[in-house]
């Protein structure tokens, strides 16, 4: 994946979308994809954290914000998702990726 | 109909929803307090069931099954959802009706797990709750279109209000006699590309039968701007957490002496009006100051558990979990750990039952297991005597008392030996099961007086009936053991010094001597299993203290004259760590359904305690106080 994006121009970039695991609070955009891959070890499999993500509607298309932050080391977040407001970890944030708007609003 | 109805059998209508919709408000204005809280067979999942009577006669048994986003069981308060509603459970066939509670305000969630319902083939109700905040926010739902699309009558409820109640009943009574919708079970796990797909089709229902709210409810965003602050939000749980644990401190204290006093007493009333001799001693020292150990909790379990029900009901207890989780988390707990081990320092009974907040099992059992470091308030008296007895009033740099020193060092050992406890067990013996932190942040809503009444009378009843049944014998037992048998005649030491508890503190003071403990310091241990402050009376006993009053003072210049600086020491150190609580671990047998886990506890603390005492011991045997 990173392989591929790293032939891509920088404008292209901003356009494919970011993983909510980095994004910063006010960061808002439409979610393009879920997986269950988060890049660390995790307690449950990819396809269970994908389903547990699923359910609690971090589905493609469901607009998603971050509201706020952790103190420390800004983990975890609490983000609105469609009308509910759900916490959960980086870590877990992570196998979510997200088309953001340009400017945060 | 309504002869019809009083004949047919007490129908069985099981309550499903997600967590935060109002469905235990919906189960209260129910049932009312016909309600009964047991335990499903092999686990610790609460079975909460009431009864209702309707309008035709006719018995309704009406059963609360713990909140769900979705069949696929990931807990085991969720496999217990599940399981009741396939009708997989023993002895226990599916239920006649299944009433789905969903929040009117947020159904788009809970529209997937009606479309799983569906395929459950049971017949079913949607109640639509919360409907008045649903109207006040000018939400629009198309009640005939949705009941069309989801194939199930709709009603709307507010639970609180109690309105819509008898529609409810109406609806769940008469699919009980049509069987409206029943098929064969299609339900199956589903796999990711199911999920989508049910995503996808509750999304089109929502679109066309809700129309967004005209005034969204813009209170709980501004609400979470100032507690979810990344500092102030801290300084706030800070704050509540510091009332909260004053709270359950200070204000239990008149209410247990009083039920102390009270108890003291009566065995004293007792013991004057019967016969001296075993009797009047078994139901005098054994059984009312047995019972009276029992009730003597429940102060700080109410006041704990009020707490909690308001945080709970109010919506704060995710945003605290959300605050706490990086600071927990370091420790290898869950960011729910936090309540039940701040409450443990007032006592570590009502600690371990409020795990109840923490889904899942392994989380769970570390925060119950480190629960007992924290210093509870029965160690206090333990404390203040040696140290009054052997550690100078002095102060150090100038301003700092040595004595308070000393106290703070015992509370911080506890606190450092739980979190590296808890980070052990995490870390090595159940490694990498870090579950993942995913939680809804309810909307706030003020908790109802009602609903968080009920729930704390169920709650006092669970650990009178339920914990009291494993403390109580306990009691009993020790009892038995500082009774008998009794000394011989013309014995000129305390009678404690020939019975049983006598006996077995003589065999494990050999195993006690190299942590610096004598015999009378090991005799003590054994009562003391009772509860950590009745170390301090047995103390008092086998040193002969007589006066009742001016004992802690009297017994303070007996013990300096009697043991070294360094069995001293080696005497905290062991009360730091040790399980010296039967309560506690009546307690967590009864939270964990099994005796392995209080044997776990018991076996860790006590090795933990002896290296403690043991090193402590010989430092400062070393360092010339022997």
């Amino acid at each position: 994946m990173s392989d591929a994006l790293a032939f891509d121009s920088s404008t292209d970039l901003a356009s494919l979308g970011r993983s909510l695991g980095e994004a910063s609070r006010g960061d808002a955009g439409v979610i393009v994809s879920v997986t269950g891959q988060t890049g660390a070890a995790e307690a449950v499999e990819a396809d269970e954290l994908e389903r547990r993500l699923l359910e609690m509607g971090f589905v493609e298309g469901a607009h998603v914000e971050v509201l706020h932050e952790g103190l420390f080391g800004r983990d975890p977040i609490a983000v609105r998702l469609d009308d509910t407001r759900v916490a959960l970890r980086r870590r877990e944030a992570s196998a979510v990726t997200v088309k953001f708007d340009r400017t945060p609003t | 109909m309504s002869t019809e109805a009083a004949t047919l059998g007490p129908a069985r209508i099981a309550l499903v929803g997600n967590p935060n919709s109002g469905k235990t408000a919906l189960f209260n204005a129910l049932t009312g307090s016909r309600q009964k809280v047991a335990n499903y067979a092999g686990v610790t999942v609460e079975r909460k069931e009431g009864a209702l009577t309707t309008a035709g006669g006719r018995t309704l048994r009406i059963l609360d099954l713990p909140g769900t986003y979705s069949l696929r069981a990931r807990s085991p308060d969720e496999v217990v959802t599940r399981d009741a509603i396939l009708g997989r459970l023993a002895g226990e066939p599916a239920p006649d009706v299944l009433v789905c509670v969903a929040d009117a305000t947020n159904l788009r969630l809970v529209l997937r797990l009606v479309l799983e319902l569906k395929q459950v083939g049971r017949p079913f109700v949607l109640a639509l709750n919360m409907y008045d905040i649903a109207q006040r926010q000018g939400l629009r739902i198309d009640l005939e279109r949705l009941g069309a699309e989801i194939g199930a009558p709709i009603v709307t409820t507010v639970a609180t209000r109690k309105r819509g109640l008898d529609d409810l009943i109406a609806q769940a009574e008469a699919l009980t006699i049509s069987h409206a919708g029943e098929h064969a079970s299609t339900w199956r796990e589903p796999n990711a590309a199911e999920i989508r797909a049910a995503h996808a089709e509750a999304q089109r229902i929502f679109r066309a039968c809700v129309k967004p709210p005209e005034r969204p409810d813009t209170i709980t965003g501004k609400i979470d701007d100032v507690l979810l602050n990344p500092a102030a939000g801290l300084l706030i749980l800070a704050t509540l957490l510091f009332v909260m644990f004053q709270a359950v401190f200070t204000w239990a204290t008149p209410a247990m002496d009083l039920i102390d006093g009270g108890f003291a007493a009566l065995a004293g009333w007792v013991g004057a009006h019967l016969p001296e001799g075993l009797l009047g001693s078994f139901i005098a020292d054994g059984l009312i100051a047995g019972v009276g150990s029992v009730l003597v909790f429940l102060p700080q379990i109410l006041i704990l558990f009020f707490f909690i029900l308001l945080l709970e009901d109010s919506g704060y207890m995710a945003r605290a979990a959300f605050l706490m989780d990086k600071i927990m988390g370091g420790a290898g707990l869950h960011g729910r750990a936090f309540i039940p081990l701040l409450s443990s320092f007032a006592c570590a009974i009502p600690g371990i039952m409020s795990t109840r907040v923490i889904d899942n099992r392994h989380d769970r059992l570390t925060t119950i297991l480190v629960a007992p470091l924290m210093t509870c308030s029965a160690r206090i008296p333990v404390y203040t005597l040696i140290i009054g007895a052997f550690i100078p009033q002095t102060t150090v740099w100038g301003f700092l008392s040595l004595q308070g020193l000393v106290m703070f060092g015992l509370y911080a050992s506890g606190i450092v030996s739980a979190l590296l406890v808890s980070f052990v067990i995490r870390k090595v013996f159940w490694r990498g099961t870090v579950e993942p932190f995913m939680m809804e942040l309810p909307t706030y809503r003020w908790p109802e007086p009602r609903n968080v009444l009920l729930n704390l009378w169920t709650r006092a009843k669970i650990f009178i009936t339920r914990a009291g049944r494993i403390i109580l014998p306990l009691m009993v037992l020790i009892w038995v053991l500082a009774t008998f048998p009794y000394p011989p005649e013309g014995a000129t030491g305390p009678a404690i010094d020939y019975s049983f508890a006598g006996i077995l503190g003589g065999w494990i003071e050999p195993l006690l001597r190299p942590i610096g403990f004598n015999w009378q310091m090991s005799i003590a241990l054994i009562p003391g299993m009772a509860a950590r402050e009745v170390a301090v009376a047995t103390l008092g006993t086998v040193y002969a203290v007589s006066d009742p009053d001016g004992a802690t003072t009297a017994l303070s210049t007996v013990l300096s004259s009697q043991w070294s600086l360094a069995s001293a020491l080696s005497f905290l150190a062991w009360y730091v760590f040790a399980p010296q609580c039967a309560p506690t671990l009546g307690v967590v047998k009864r939270e964990t359904n099994s005796w392995l886990w209080p044997t776990v506890m018991f076996v860790y603390m006590v090795a933990l305690a002896y290296l403690a005492a043991f090193a402590t011991y010989h430092t400062a045997v070393a360092l010339g106080a022997g």
